[in-house]
Formats: C-alpha cells, sequence, structure tokens
C-alpha cells in the first residue's frame, strides 16, 4: 500500500537555510547538507529546497548546495523558488532534483507548466499554489502570499493539473503559521477538483494535526511542514510511530 | 567498472552519484567500448517508451546492450530503463523493447482500482517470492522503495522478482539470471535503495 508522505521543507538564503533551526547535535544547523542528511535519517520521505535568494550569486550557490545535497542524499528532492523558465528547470534538474515547484513564474506565464511538462513530463512538475480566502473566496496570492492575483484557486489548480503539473502543494494562508491543524476544508476542496497527488501544507502545529488531516482527507498524499520540525516541535520518527499506531500507512 | 548508458534521456547527476556512495567504480556513457569493457551496466530511463527505444536504437547501443546481457553481463534497468528489457509497450502504441525478458509495458490503469490516482507515485512496499533473486538478498520484505510510473511489466510472471500494491498487483522488478530491472527508483530510496544497489555492484 502505498505511504503517506511526510516532507519537511527548508528555505535558503544565500547557500544557507534561514527561519532558524533549532537542532541539538547538530554541528552546523545552517547548512543545507547536513540538515537534508538528518532529515534523511529521521525517516523524512522527502525534502523540498525552496530558494529565497535575490541576487544571481545567490542563485549559484543554491545549485552548488543543491549538487551537494544531492550527491549525499538520496531521497526524492524538490526544488522551488525563483522557476520562471526552462532554463530555471534545467538549471536545478542538473543537480539532482526530482521535481521542481513553480508558482509565482507560473501566475506569471502559465503555459510554463505545459512546456516543463512537456519537455521533462508531468511527474516533474509541481505546482505550488498559495491561497488564502478573500470575501469566502479561495484566491491565489502571488509573490510569497503577498499579492492577490484575483484568481479563483481552484479554477487555477484544476487549470495547472490540465496543462500538466503532476502534483499540487495547497499552502493555506489562513492557517500558515497559526499552529491550529491544516486547512481542511480548503484541502478538501482541491482533492475533489484534481486526480493528481496533493500536499497539505500550512498549520500543522503537532502531530495530531497530521492524523486529523489523513484521516479527514484519505486522498491527500502528503502533509509538508518546516518550523515544527526544524523546531524539534514534532520529530518525524514519533509522528510516523504514531501514524502507524493510528492506521495511517507510512514507510518507517 | 560500472557503465550507467548515456542515451539522451534523463538526468543521470543522481544514478551516478548514487553508485559513487556505495564506492562503485562508475562511468557514464555513449560509447560502445566501454560499454563493452565494463564489468555491470546499468540502463537507466525516464520519459515515455517510444521516445526513450528511439533514442536507444539512434545512439547505436541498442544492440549492444543486447549482446553484452547474452554474455552474461550482469545488467540493470531502472524506471523505464525495466520497461525496456520486456519484449514491447504499449505506451501510445507498440513499441518494441530490447526483448531480454518476456512480458509486455502495459498502463498500470488496466490493472489498478480505477478510484486511484495515477501516476502510482511515492513509497510503496516491496513484496518478494518464496525464491529471492540475489539481487534482494540484503532486502526485506516489506520494505519501501520510490515509484514514479504510470505503467508496468505484464505477463512477465515467470520473471517477476519483486510486486507491489496499490489497488492492484504492479510489477516492482523484473529478473532473468543476470538481466534485472527495477520499476522503482533505487537512487531515490534510500538505504533500502542503496543497500539493492550495492548489491548488483557484487553479483
Amino acid at each position: 500500500m502505498i505511504t503517506k508522505r511526510i516532507i519537511p521543507c527548508l528555505d535558503v538564503k544565500d547557500g544557507r537555510v534561514v527561519k532558524g533551526v533549532n537542532f541539538l547535535g547538530l554541528a552546523d544547523v545552517s547548512s543545507p547538507i547536513s540538515l537534508a542528511k538528518y532529515y534523511s535519517d529521521c525517516g523524512a520521505d522527502e525534502l523540498v529546497f525552496y530558494d529565497i535568494t535575490a541576487s544571481a550569486e545567490g542563485r549559484a550557490l543554491f545549485t552548488d548546495i543543491l549538487c551537494e545535497v544531492a550527491s549525499t542524499i538520496f531521497i526524492p528532492l524538490t526544488v522551488g523558488g525563483g522557476i520562471n523558465t526552462l532554463d530555471d528547470f534545467d538549471r536545478v534538474l542538473k543537480c539532482g532534483a526530482d521535481k521542481v515547484s513553480v508558482n509565482s513564474g507560473a501566475i506569471r506565464n502559465p503555459s510554463l507548466i505545459g512546456e516543463a511538462a512537456k519537455r521533462y513530463g508531468d511527474q516533474c512538475v509541481v505546482l505550488s499554489a498559495d491561497v488564502k480566502r478573500v470575501d469566502g473566496v479561495f484566491r491565489v496570492f502571488a509573490k510569497g502570499g503577498r499579492e492577490n492575483t484575483g484568481m479563483e484557486a481552484i479554477e487555477w489548480i484544476k487549470r495547472g493539473v490540465d496543462a500538466g503539473a503532476g502534483e499540487v502543494v495547497v499552502n493555506s494562508i489562513d492557517t500558515d503559521g497559526v499552529k491550529n491543524g491544516f486547512d481542511i476544508e480548503m484541502l478538501e476542496a482541491v482533492s475533489n477538483a484534481v486526480n493528481v497527488p496533493i500536499i497539505a501544507s500550512g498549520g500543522a502545529g503537532g502531530i495530531d494535526h497530521f492524523t486529523q488531516l489523513f484521516r479527514a482527507i484519505p486522498t491527500i498524499d502528503a502533509g509538508l511542514a518546516a518550523s515544527i520540525f526544524h523546531f524539534g516541535e514534532v520529530a518525524i520518527p514519533d509522528l510516523k510511530e504514531e501514524l502507524h499506531k493510528q492506521g495511517i500507512p507510512v514507510r518507517r | 567498472m560500472i557503465a550507467i548508458v548515456d542515451y539522451g534521456v534523463g538526468n543521470l547527476f543522481s544514478l551516478k552519484s548514487s553508485f559513487v556512495s556505495v564506492g562503485a567504480d562508475v562511468v557514464v556513457t555513449n560509447d560502445a567500448d566501454v560499454l563493452r569493457k565494463a564489468d555491470r551496466i546499468v540502463l537507466p530511463g525516464v520519459g515515455a517508451f517510444g521516445d526513450a527505444a528511439k533514442k536507444l536504437r539512434d545512439s547505436g547501443l541498442f544492440q549492444v546492450v543486447i549482446d553484452e546481457a547474452n554474455s552474461g553481463k550482469p545488467l540493470l534497468g531502472i524506471c523505464l530503463g525495466m520497461q525496456m528489457l520486456l519484449e514491447k509497450s504499449y505506451e501510445y502504441g507498440e513499441h518494441e523493447g530490447l526483448g531480454l525478458i518476456k512480458g509486455a509495458i502495459r498502463p498500470i490503469g488496466e490493472t489498478i482500482d480505477n478510484t486511484l490516482k495515477i501516476p502510482h507515485i511515492g513509497w510503496n512496499a516491496l513484496h518478494f517470492p518464496e525464491e529471492k533473486h540475489p539481487l534482494f538478498k540484503n532486502v526485506n520484505e516489506g520494505d519501501h522503495v520510490y515509484f514514479v510510473h504510470s505503467y508496468h511489466g505484464t505477463d512477465c510472471a515467470e520473471s517477476t522478482a519483486a510486486i507491489t500494491e496499490y489497488g492492484g498487483i504492479l510489477t516492482a522488478a523484473v529478473a532473468k539470471d543476470n538481466v534485472m530491472g527495477c520499476q522503482f527508483h533505487p537512487e531515490k530510496s534510500g538505504n533500502v535503495g542503496l543497500t539493492i544497489l550495492k548489491t548488483f555492484c557484487e553479483l
């Protein structure tokens, strides 16, 4: 039986992990390589690297780091952040990324999804959508959640999947950082609309929230989180043990 | 020396790195002589079967891979590379494979419960027959590996070396003596995958 995936997300700026990471026993807590290794050893099913660098020098550092991670860690790697063109896909895939996630780049240029899917295969293209309720309607936000595009989110996601996105990450801006659980209502709406793997993001505050997520929506494939893993609030082995106890299939 | 066949499909960085990490002497090559001199050959592959088979023919390596396998050299196909070991594929038409293993590639949708998502993406458990092929001697029943595929091997029961369950039974690995193939990605399957690659290097 296919297992539910647990995915830590690392924000990288100028080649270093940011957003503060607070582990005991790690010599260099902002090294993407030591963190990636740590998570891989803990049983993370996949890693997402999000490049928040603005400068060209920072971008080059990011790809160097990615190459190093991909030659040390042998689980699937997804890369996002600053993906605007097919050349950007090429740049990160050459360094060992398995999937590339597009967000604002696809909003600016929706044909990017189809072109990338045609060249690299659907399985390689992940549509990441930042979604927030505005007057009771799910809207897509761009630029890291700062700008309301006015587009209705479910329609946008359907369009992306039709164009060839092989997976969807749904980040709920409404629940992000609140640590009160995933946005079940939003995820359910997306789940009912598309038939590709869906990765839930935003709102996890503890182990119970993952159990709730997979119980409430059995068709959700994965749960993604950042700070609760980085700050050790949730240890991946404990999370997987609990999910297993609750009858939710996980890789252990 | 292990030679990874480079015939212009997909990126071989991770695959090469995974062999390096288990201590193998590995090269990525499109040179027939290097394949002939190698102790073991790895046939990778992503994308569509017809396109990949054509590229392998155009590279002039199609027959070289067959000849080397027939000479008894260990050959490991991975993902689409595994699919190419079989006789044919029905992915968008009908295409001829290397024919080293009896069987055909068909859509997983013909096998599985139709409410499930396709491709089959993620970590799933391996189940082995009573008599395991030596490639899997160091991994356990139920170990998880990473899959990404929409097609799988059918009519290959006599060479099925592992299966996985996804709303039905899918072929996870095939093997016939020195010719082996994994539908999953050992280079993306953590320690279980690396163990399989290491075992291949020692066969």
